[in-house]
This record gives C-alpha cells, sequence and structure tokens, in this order.
C-alpha cells in the first residue's frame, strides 16, 4: 500500500470539503486489468502534483457511450441521465478522464441532457501540470526512444485534440515518429462504435492488426496511447506479431509515471 | 425574317433547356422535403465561411494533392468559362456576334486568352483523370458499387467536358481564322487566342465558306452541349457542381463526435426516472408514436438526403474507411448511393402516383443497406473527415442502427449482452458496479 489517498466525493463532502476536479475513471479503467494500470497511473501523476480531485467510485456508471453507437438511444440516455444526476448532485464542474469515448460523451452529449461541465482528456491534464510546473519529468529513461503515437478516433478526428498528447511526448526526450497515417487521417483501432464487445463482420484482416502493422512500420520501441481501448487493441495486435517482447503499447500516463519516477 | 430563324431555333433550345431545368430542380427540392426537417439556419456567418472555404475554396481537394490541383484546375476552367457563356447566350439572343469585343476592348482579348488557357488546362487535366479511372488501378474506383452506371457516368462526365473544350477551342481557331482572312463584318478582329492559333493551319486549304460552316456549327454544338450537360446532371454524379454550396453551408459544425440525442427517447426517459410521474396515466390519445431511428428515407433528415444527392462518388470515404480496408462489405460511399437510389426510387413512385407515395413494400434497409454493412462501422468518423465536401454518411449508418435495435431488437447478440450488462451493473462487461474503485487498493 502506498500513501496516495483515492477519495470519493461523498467521502469529501462528508468532511466538507469540496474537490476541484473530478477524476472520471470509467468502465475500461475501473475494472479491465490492462486499462486499470492507466488509471493507477494517472492517479499517481494527480497525487504527485498535488491535484485536488475525487472520483465517483460505486457511484459512477457507464456514459452509455457503447450503447449509443450501438444504436440504443434509451440505454444512453438512461445512463446519461442517471449520471448527470449524480455529478449535478456534486456540482461537478470539471472533469478530466483517461477514457475519450467517455471524454466525448461527457463533453459533447451531456450538455443537452442538462450536464455542462469542463471536461478534458487526461492528456491535456497533463500537458497543463507540465506547462504550470506541478509536474516535471526527467528525460533520461526514454532518452533516444523510438516513440510512435496513435491517434484515438474519439480524441482525434472527434474532438480535434492532436496536440496535447505528441506535446507531453516530446518531454520525454524520446525520438517521436508519426506513422503514415496520423492525427486526421489516423486509422481506427477497431474498437470504436462498440466494436470492442463483439466480433468483427468477415473481411479479409481485423482492424487491429492492420493498425499494427502501420505502427511496426515506424520500428517503433514503444507504441503510445491515449485511451484504454486502443490500447487493448494495439497490445493484442503486437502479440499478433509476437512482438511484445520488443514494442510495448503504453499510454502517455504510464510514460509519464515512469519518466517521472512517481 | 429569314435572319431571325437562327435567334428563334436559339430561343426554343434555351426554353427547352430551362424547361427540363426547372423540373429537375423541383424534383430534388421535392425529394430532399421528404426528409425530417432539421435546423441548421444558425451560425450563419460561420456557415458562409465554411462554404466559401471548403466548397468556392476547394479546402479540403488539396488533401490529395495531385488530384486536388488537377480538380481545382477543371473547377476554375468551369467558373471562367462560364463567364463566356455570357456572351454566348446574348449572341444567341440578339444574333450578334462577339458581343462584349467593342465594350471590352484590350480586356476583352485578355479574357478570350485567359479561357483559352483554362480549356487547354481542363483538357490535359480530364486526360489525366480518364487515365486514372481507367487504365491505372486506383481501388477507390474500382469497388464493387462502381461497377455499371457510376463507371460509365465517370467517363461520360469526362468525355463530355473534353468534347465541350474541343468545341470552345475549335469555335475560336476557327473564328481567328475568319477573322484574318475573310471580309465578313460578323469576324471583326477581337480577342488573344494564345491556344487556337495553333489550329488556324487545319483551316487554311478550306474555303471561307468552309470555315464558316465550321465556326458556326461548333459555336451552335458548344452552346446545345452545356445545354445538355445541365440536363445531365440530375441523373449524375456530377450535380455536385452545385450541389456541394449549400451542402457545405449545411454541413455540421459541431464536433464530430457529438452525436444527435434523440429528443422523443429524452422525454419517454425523463418519464420513466422521474418517480412522479403516474405510470398508469394514459397519455394523450391520438400521439403520433415515433418512430426511432432510420429504415426508409423518410426517417432521414433533409440534410441527409441532401448529402445524398451532393455525393460525387470519388470513394475518399471508402478508401479510408478501416472497415473497408479490411475487407469488410461496408463503404460509406455506398451508403450515400444506396440513399440517393432509393430516394430517386421514391420520387418516380411519386410521379407515377399523382404526387402520392404508394408503398411499394421496399425500404433503405435490406433492399439497399444490409445489416452486415451498417455492424461493420467503428464510428471512427474517418468517411467524415475525407469527404471533401462536407457529406456525413456515419450519421445514416446510426440512424439506421437506431431503427434495428431500438424498433427491431435487432443486434448482434453480443451487443445484446453488452447492453445489458450496462443495464444491469452499470458497466458494459458483467462486474458489480460496488466493485468499481476496487483498482484503488492495488495502489
Amino acid at each position: 500500500m502506498s500513501n496516495i489517498q483515492i477519495n470519493t466525493f461523498a467521502d469529501l463532502l462528508a468532511q466538507g470539503k469540496t474537490p476541484e476536479i473530478l477524476f472520471w475513471v470509467g468502465c475500461a479503467g475501473s475494472f479491465d486489468e490492462r486499462a486499470k494500470k492507466i488509471t493507477k497511473a494517472f492517479a499517481k501523476i494527480l497525487n504527485q502534483a498535488n491535484v485536488s480531485f475525487a472520483v465517483l467510485g460505486s457511484e459512477e456508471g457507464c456514459t452509455g457511450d457503447p450503447a449509443k453507437r450501438a444504436g440504443n438511444e434509451f440505454l444512453f440516455q438512461m445512463q446519461a441521465l442517471t449520471n448527470i444526476e449524480v455529478l449535478n448532485g456534486y456540482n461537478v464542474k470539471k472533469i478530466v478522464t483517461t477514457c475519450p469515448h467517455c471524454f466525448n460523451t461527457l463533453k459533447n452529449e451531456y450538455p443537452e441532457l442538462g450536464g455542462n461541465y469542463e471536461v478534458i482528456h487526461h492528456t491535456q491534464f497533463i500537458k497543463s501540470l507540465l506547462k504550470e510546473g506541478r509536474l516535471t519529468v526527467k528525460g533520461g529513461v526514454f532518452k533516444g526512444k523510438r516513440i510512435t503515437f496513435h491517434d484515438p478516433c474519439y480524441l482525434g478526428r472527434a474532438n480535434n485534440v492532436y496536440e496535447a498528447p505528441r506535446e507531453v511526448l516530446q518531454k520525454l526526450d524520446a525520438e517521436l515518429s508519426e506513422m503514415k497515417s496520423c492525427k486526421q487521417k489516423g486509422l481506427c483501432c477497431g474498437a470504436g462504435g462498440a466494436q470492442m464487445f463483439k466480433e468483427s463482420e468477415a473481411g479479409n484482416k481485423e482492424v487491429n492488426i492492420k493498425r499494427t502493422e502501420e505502427a511496426l512500420e515506424t520500428k517503433p520501441e514503444i507504441i503510445a496511447a491515449g485511451c484504454p481501448f486502443c490500447n487493448t487493441m494495439l497490445t493484442d495486435g503486437i502479440k499478433n506479431k509476437k512482438k511484445e517482447n520488443e514494442v510495448k503499447v503504453l499510454d502517455i500516463a504510464e510514460l509519464i509515471n515512469q519518466a517521472s519516477d512517481l | 425574317m429569314l435572319t431571325y430563324i437562327p435567334n428563334i431555333i436559339f430561343i426554343i433550345f434555351f426554353t427547352i433547356t430551362l424547361f427540363f431545368f426547372i423540373r429537375n430542380v423541383k424534383r430534388i427540392y421535392r425529394n430532399i422535403n421528404l426528409g425530417i426537417p432539421i435546423d441548421r439556419n444558425d451560425n450563419k456567418k460561420q456557415r458562409w465561411a465554411q462554404m466559401l472555404r471548403i466548397a468556392f475554396g476547394q479546402s479540403k481537394m488539396i488533401d490529395k494533392p495531385i488530384v486536388g490541383i488537377l480538380h481545382i484546375v477543371v473547377y476554375l476552367g468551369f467558373l471562367v468559362i462560364n463567364i463566356e457563356l455570357l456572351e454566348i447566350l446574348f449572341d444567341g439572343f440578339f444574333g450578334t456576334h462577339r458581343v462584349f469585343a467593342p465594350y471590352l476592348g484590350p480586356f476583352y482579348n485578355f479574357l478570350i486568352g485567359f479561357f483559352e488557357i483554362f480549356a487547354l488546362l481542363v483538357i490535359i487535366s480530364v486526360v489525366i483523370f480518364w487515365i486514372r479511372r481507367n487504365i491505372l488501378t486506383i481501388t477507390r474506383f474500382l469497388n464493387n458499387e462502381m461497377k455499371g452506371w457510376p463507371k460509365t457516368d465517370a467517363n461520360w462526365i469526362l468525355y463530355i467536358e473534353l468534347i465541350l473544350m474541343t468545341l470552345f477551342l475549335t469555335m475560336n481557331g476557327s473564328d481567328f481564322w475568319l477573322q484574318i482572312n475573310s471580309s465578313d463584318p460578323n469576324y471583326i478582329s477581337a480577342g488573344y487566342f494564345p491556344v487556337s492559333q495553333y489550329l488556324l493551319p487545319f483551316f487554311d486549304s478550306l474555303s471561307i465558306n468552309s470555315v464558316i460552316i465550321i465556326e458556326r456549327t461548333a459555336w451552335w454544338l458548344h452552346i446545345t452541349g452545356i445545354f445538355f450537360f445541365l440536363n445531365y446532371l440530375y441523373y449524375s454524379k456530377h450535380l455536385h457542381i452545385l450541389l456541394a454550396f449549400p451542402n457545405t453551408y449545411f454541413a455540421n459544425l459541431e464536433s464530430k463526435g457529438k452525436f444527435s440525442n434523440l429528443k422523443s427517447v429524452t422525454n419517454e426517459v425523463k418519464m420513466m426516472l422521474d418517480p412522479s410521474v403516474d405510470p398508469f396515466v394514459t397519455p394523450e390519445t391520438n400521439q403520433v408514436v415515433p418512430k426511432f431511428g432510420a429504415s426508409d428515407v423518410f426517417d432521414l433528415s433533409k440534410i441527409q438526403l441532401l448529402n445524398a444527392y451532393t455525393c460525387t462518388e470519388c470513394g475518399r470515404c471508402t478508401s479510408e474507411c478501416p472497415a473497408n480496408q479490411t475487407g469488410k462489405k461496408l463503404s460509406p460511399r455506398k451508403i450515400m448511393m444506396d440513399t440517393r437510389d432509393r430516394l430517386e426510387e421514391v420520387g418516380r413512385n411519386i410521379d407515377l402516383n399523382k404526387g402520392e407515395f404508394k408503398s411499394d413494400g421496399k425500404q433503405l434497409l435490406e433492399n439497399h443497406i444490409s445489416t452486415e454493412e451498417l455492424w461493420a462501422c467503428t464510428s471512427c468518423n474517418a468517411c467524415v473527415e475525407a469527404c471533401p465536401i462536407g457529406i456525413d454518411p456515419l450519421s445514416i449508418i446510426m440512424d439506421m442502427r437506431r431503427y434495428l435495435v431500438m424498433e427491431k431488437s435487432a443486434a448482434p447478440s453480443e451487443l445484446n449482452n453488452m447492453m445489458n450488462n450496462i443495464e444491469n451493473n452499470g458497466a458494459p462487461w458483467p462486474f458489480n458496479q460496488m466493485d468499481k474503485l476496487n483498482w484503488k487498493n492495488e495502489l
């Protein structure tokens, strides 16, 4: 056990405190073994930077993103209205999340339903922490390593966030190389639109394999990701290519964590 | 009297053209209005800017630099040569010849020279386009949905443009020869002919009368060709030369990740979640039960239908689509083409049935777009990003998924499991919501 405190909004409120920021963990970040590592890495960063934050814990329900993209608007809005009631009940103003799907849904689809918050992705938040000097990284660990960044669709094309994750990566003194399709033209990992939860339709290749091949063309030592679903898809792709010993798929929060030696 | 015959013929041709053109515009307008109204009249300034940038300024065409520049050449050629069209129409109506020349003087010479250079550049571009479509192996031109009429249509457009430009230059070249060699007062010295001057030697062996016939024939074929082309648009993907403008004006201005929230669902969900609502109170009668999602063109928005007419089948969407790239059936371009085909089918049905649609037992779903295509989409927005004129195939896919799930309960079983999990434990996997914070014990 470390000395990192993870408080829920309910706990803090009972103590008469109001945290500045809600860390929306998301379902993958809470339950998926791989994604939990991202959650923990980001929690450490928040702690290191002395950010006043809390989580919702068992009061956090799925944002409804996979239901909505699957076509189930009823279930999406049930989830949304339930979550909005909780969020508004705690008077939440600012949300940070490690999942671009949660980010997109909270940011774009909740306001019309009565949920108005400032929503930021963790790569944007890390960028501002670095800029404000609340967090520092030592480039040593990654100096000279080849890193390629995979743009999550729901961060990039969906919300035009392309630079924040790259600016954070630049702090690592690593050698950044772009895939041939990146930013606006970045290829999907294959998980979006609820594909994560089903077998794909008949074709000649899995999307994650194609994307992994594109990433491997840059001869990276690390594939940087900013989404727990992309992370899973690319990790599977690397395993499929039997490259798991040479190439690591890591979230930006994990990279910063390692560089800061948290 | 006899001297007025050409004017009369011209006016008849023009009237016929206008008649059919107005009829076609009315049909398109009526068909688009079969869709559901959607408010896209906000942020007018931003919309004008978007239209000027994307349609007028062709900003997204240069994502693919070579074809982008060639396209801009053809587009500019279309714009500038249309200025010349004004003079041709004037001459046609009033039996004049190069009526603007005396008024514009040296500027007229410059304009004609400018048009000629563009005509030549258009010919070069069109030839390259033809080679790309018919000789080179460019995958986005070879997908299944491009077989048959779409391929023929694409080639016809190129042939028509090639013929029109050749006629334009022939008309100018013969005119220039007559300006030099004939004393006919019609052929006053006017214009500068940097391209068609090279045609002069071809006329040298001919009599003045023969060259006059060539000049007149080229003039007439050129203008009637344009009249024909104007009415060909309705049957062709080439409609984009007009509709790209309204389409980019009305295109979505918000984040691409923001999908619409169905209002009809919000009302029902609020009722379900509100403990004060008496579930046994019968709602007001004669309330129309809303249909959730889309199974046919009537369920799509007017903008989505405008999108369908605007699509020029370039396939940039399909070539960027992750599902299509990995061999799945989904092709965003086909979604747009199917939507237009179905809308046209519905339109013909209405024409045959005196203005009323009689059910034909068909719909957009299944008869045109299969569920296999719809479920292959990752909602990644690559198609939307790729479209050079702001078409949104993804919104149609999502509306049709909504119909499948909410009206037909026809989601793939794994997705039903995922949705059951969300409903029961607040996560897409079967974990207990109470355990959501267990990760903190692993810190």
